[in-house]
């Protein structure tokens, strides 16, 4: 009998109110589902405020006219790329290959440092041609809706740093495969986000 | 340790064969790179009726999130996974309430508003 078929033939006999509490790496991961959802629920209300004052320009430049698509298209590749390439280290992390956590959790770093570059530039133009958030609420509304996201992108980069720097300290340990889980989640967490971001801010601009 | 784990339920985004797991992670990057391309192609055609064109996206949208909830999450409606999708659940009846009831009470307000210049007309 397999480990598998083992733990389904427990699970059927003992209900699961009897077995006594769960394993710190199911309740951990449950935890962290609930802060990411709470963190979703912050950026629908974003979201929403964005929905209500995209069309307020008070005079000034319109969604349509600021957005470059092929832009926001190669961000949207990045990101992507990166959560792969970070669910590819989290499969390396838990069959214990280090060359292989460390080279794909490089490329998922350098994937999100290039989005997150793409972003900036993309702001520090519209900041010099006078678009900047207090321009008008739509203005208002994009950078603090697209700002919250890179600021998430920006802290999910520091939080690898510590992980890698962790890997590099403490080895392979179940705390810092359970920390690495969850940067996993985040990080997925936040590309689901950008999916609404580049559809409402940026296809949605007309 | 697995057969603890896989007794008691499973967090979001475990997955328990790492064979499998980097097809996953590969079928999932396939339709979310189609369906990307599909929205950035949707925006800007021709070829849909113009006023249908926010639905399409809004559909392609929730695809391209479903795709990464079950492709990159490893959410599924395994019987393990019932917590998470009861949270997953109330999350996003929380998310329809946020936006829609927004969107809804604000174009309500704005359609009850006097136009700006009387307003201001009344003021004088």
């Amino acid at each position: 009998m397999s480990a598998t078929e083992q733990a389904l033939v427990t699970a059927d006999a003992v209900p699961l109110s009897l077995q006594g509490p769960a394993p710190k790496r199911v309740v951990a991961g449950y935890g962290f589902w609930l802060f990411l959802l709470s963190d979703i629920v912050i950026f629908a209300a974003l979201f929403a405020a964005y929905a209500v004052l995209s069309g307020e320009t008070a005079g000034g430049p319109t969604a349509a006219s600021l957005f470059d698509k092929q832009h926001v298209l190669i961000e949207t590749a990045c990101l992507l790329a990166s959560s792969v390439t970070c669910g590819f280290g989290s499969l390396a992390m838990q069959s214990g290959e280090r060359t292989s956590t460390y080279f794909w959790m490089t490329i998922t770093f350098i994937l999100g440092v290039a989005f997150l570059s793409l972003e900036v530039s993309e702001f520090a133009h519209m900041l010099s041609i006078g678009a900047g958030p207090s321009r008008s609420a739509f203005l208002s509304a994009f950078f603090t809706l697209v700002g919250t996201h890179g600021l998430h992108v920006t802290l999910g980069l520091c939080w690898l740093i510590v992980m890698l720097l962790q890997v590099a300290t403490l080895g392979f340990q179940p705390m810092v495969s359970r920390r690495f889980f969850c940067f996993g989640l985040f990080w997925h967490a936040l590309d689901i986000v950008w999916v609404g971001v580049f559809t409402i801010v940026y296809l949605g601009a007309h | 340790m697995s057969t603890e784990i896989e007794a008691q339920g499973k967090s979001p985004g475990a997955h328990v064969h790492t064979q499998g797991a980097h097809r996953s992670y590969l079928i999932g990057l396939g339709y979310a790179v189609v369906l990307t391309l599909a929205s950035f192609w949707a925006s800007s055609t021709d070829l849909v009726y113009p006023p249908g064109i926010p639905i399409l996206l809004g559909v392609l949208a929730i695809a391209q999130m479903g795709i990464h909830l079950v492709f990159f999450l490893h959410i599924s409606s395994a019987p393990d996974q019932s917590n998470n999708i009861l949270a997953l659940a109330f999350g996003i009846f929380v998310v329809g309430l946020l936006v829609f009831g927004s969107m809804i009470i604000m174009a309500n307000l704005n359609h009850n508003m006097m136009p700006m210049d009387r307003l201001l007309q009344m003021q004088r």
